[in-house]
């Protein structure tokens, strides 16, 4: 990954142009060509950089559901219980983390009945008791990681463009 | 971290049939060609003009949240996510919220209920470093900057990803029940 795609990653984590010719567009701003944007967009994709080039949607806009949960899992049972979670087609991520509490999983659903539904499932499956943690208030969803031209490893503020 | 999405079959109140399909249609991406709306619209019957005026309007009412490549933080070299969580009071949420999304590193600011005894924070958020020690590091600046002196936190590394999946879009055909 050279300069040139540390900055196609940077310009493309939004406001990718809904216009006829969008990477045109796009490639101008950057100064390479169309075709060598294309290319290189692919070859990231292929490599494993990026997961996907596309539209990232408001679960709740279009009418599901979306909430983050957690388990309080005994060690030794660690590995059926993630197995009996992941089961569950509505589980999308699943992360072992560092607390007492130390299963957290995110529940997508179509609708927000299921959310409760799903939840009740885990909970007769398991034993276990489900700390259900619906997000109440956002603050910043940016969803924009920026990569330096440069290696640089100091924290920063962003800044007040990018701020929302 | 990517964001996970739920599996739609139907959704009428919300989205007109064209609208669906649309919303299935690039779920997976978009196409790497010259004129990707013109494609996308050859695959589900719609004009160019017809998919750029929909996906603007998605857009605009937030059903896009945003258009653009998913980065995959993890083979990027940021090899440290942390999801940080505070014990804010219920008044000072709001203001140390937006302070602590204000970071370049951090991705995801929430409030979330407590889980009394078991989880006394209430303001999530999650942050991408390059190891361990630079998420610790940044965790240092966001409480200098945003004064958390005095607020009980906890940092909690993930370990190890037992499961993650994209979303699935389908599109209801006229009368099928899913």
């Amino acid at each position: 990954m050279d300069v040139i795609d540390r900055l196609i990653i940077n310009e493309l984590q939004g406001g990718f142009p809904v216009c006829e010719r969008p990477y045109a567009e796009v490639a101008d701003r950057l100064g390479i060509g169309e075709d060598d944007l294309i290319g290189r967009l692919q070859k990231l994709l292929d490599a494993g950089l990026l997961s996907r080039f596309g539209p990232m949607y408001h679960a709740e806009r279009l009418g599901g559901a979306l909430t983050l949960a957690a388990l309080r899992v005994p060690a030794a049972e660690y590995e059926s219980i993630a197995a009996l979670v992941n089961a569950h087609p509505e589980v999308a991520h699943n992360y072992a983390r560092d607390h007492d509490l130390n299963m957290w999983f995110v529940l997508a659903t179509e609708t927000p009945e299921g959310i409760a539904a799903v939840i009740a499932e885990i909970e007769r499956e398991t034993g276990l008791q489900v700390f259900n943690m619906p997000k109440r208030e956002e603050f910043f969803v940016g969803l924009r990681f920026e990569l330096s031209a440069e290696p640089d490893d100091r924290p920063r503020l962003k800044s007040q463009a990018a701020l929302r | 971290m990517d964001m996970s999405q739920p599996t739609f079959t139907q959704n009428p109140s919300n989205a007109n049939d064209a609208d669906q399909r649309l919303i299935a249609a690039i779920q997976g991406g978009l196409p790497l060609s010259a004129r990707p709306y013109a494609e996308i619209g050859a695959g589900i019957g719609l004009s160019e003009a017809e998919v750029i005026a929909r996906i603007a309007d998605l857009h605009a009412k937030g059903t896009i949240k945003r258009l653009g490549v998913v980065v995959r933080h993890h083979e990027l070299g940021y090899s440290a996510n942390a999801m940080v969580v505070w014990d804010v009071p219920d008044n000072r949420v709001a203001a140390l919220g937006h302070c602590l999304g204000g970071f370049d590193f951090v991705t995801l600011c929430y409030r979330r209920p407590r889980r009394l005894p078991d989880w006394p924070y209430n303001l999530f958020c999650m942050i991408h470093g390059k190891d361990r020690q630079a998420v610790l590091d940044q965790v240092e600046f966001m409480v200098t900057r945003c004064d958390l002196q005095d607020i009980p936190r906890h940092v909690l590394f993930s370990k190890r990803r037992f499961k993650q999946r994209g979303a699935v879009y389908r599109p209801q055909a006229a009368d099928c029940i899913p």
